[in-house]
């Protein structure tokens, strides 16, 4: 494990507890833009640079706007008075331990981890743009389609309701 | 540790944020941002199974991580003008007192 994995990975965790536990929700947007370009910094580190600059295209830069407009529409930037967590919150914070106790074991106890690490897989932006243009030229239309989908679908549920 | 094992540990910490948050929080917004959390952590996954898994093909990882994050996009697109719209019916996006289905 380098030192750089440790610096990112304790960023990319207290960014996303704060965004978790913060009361004030512009406060919570900012440290999800902080944990986004952490993760961007791991694609970008394990050798997969066009995820990477696509998670910063897409997440840093539109998911994040678009939660700044959610927030700001709704009227949560000032910060609430009563309390932040639901009701049950113990419940759902007991599955949450659980699932991770879950994952973590899993994880510490499995054998086919502990391989030797292959040579890093070299990949082009070219060959990137090869596959998805022969192979993978059917997903690429069905998320095409997705995405026109879901921006109309976006605009129609959002307008504003006429007055009856 | 394995750097595998490491990446694996990392995603699945962020996972158990993510829907921690999910289940917990009071705004609809920060529920739909512990959604966003937790596809993260399995595009972080996908990645990290790419880098290190032997004998895998060298583009499918990167594929599944794009398709993936597009699909993740057009859910914030719709899951936040969902709730703005709920919010204009019900003036508040506090997720305890949005309890019935019609009216």
């Amino acid at each position: 494990m380098s030192v750089t994995f440790v610096i990112l990975a304790a960023l990319t965790i207290a960014s996303a507890v704060a965004v978790m536990t913060l009361r004030n929700l512009v406060h919570c947007a900012l440290a999800l833009t902080v944990t986004f370009a952490g993760l961007a910094a791991f694609y970008l580190q394990l050798g997969a640079q066009f995820v990477g600059f696509a998670q910063v295209l897409v997440y840093v830069g539109a998911v994040a706007i678009l939660i700044v407009f959610a927030i700001l529409l709704t009227r949560g930037s000032e910060p609430p008075t009563e309390r932040i967590f639901s009701s049950s919150w113990a419940i759902g914070a007991a599955i949450a331990v659980a699932v991770f106790g879950l994952l973590a074991g899993l994880i510490a106890y499995s054998r086919s981890l502990t391989r030797e690490i292959p040579p890093a897989p070299t990949i082009t932006v070219r060959q990137i743009g090869d596959e998805l243009m022969s192979r993978y030229v059917l997903p690429l239309e069905v998320i095409g389609l997705l995405l026109t989908a879901a921006l109309i679908g976006a605009v129609i549920i959002a307008m504003r309701e006429e007055a009856k | 540790m394995t750097p595998l094992a490491a990446y694996l540990l990392l995603s699945s910490f962020l996972f158990a944020i993510g829907l921690a948050g999910a289940l917990t929080r009071r705004n609809a917004i920060l529920v739909l941002i512990g959604i966003e959390l937790m596809l993260n952590a399995a595009n972080l996954n996908f990645i990290a199974f790419w880098r290190y898994a032997p004998g895998s093909e060298a583009v499918i990882g990167i594929m599944f991580v794009l398709f993936s994050i597009g699909v993740a996009a057009a859910e914030a697109a719709v899951g936040l003008a969902l709730i703005i719209s709920i919010y204009r019916h019900y003036k508040t996006t506090n997720l305890d007192q949005i309890n019935s289905m019609k009216g």
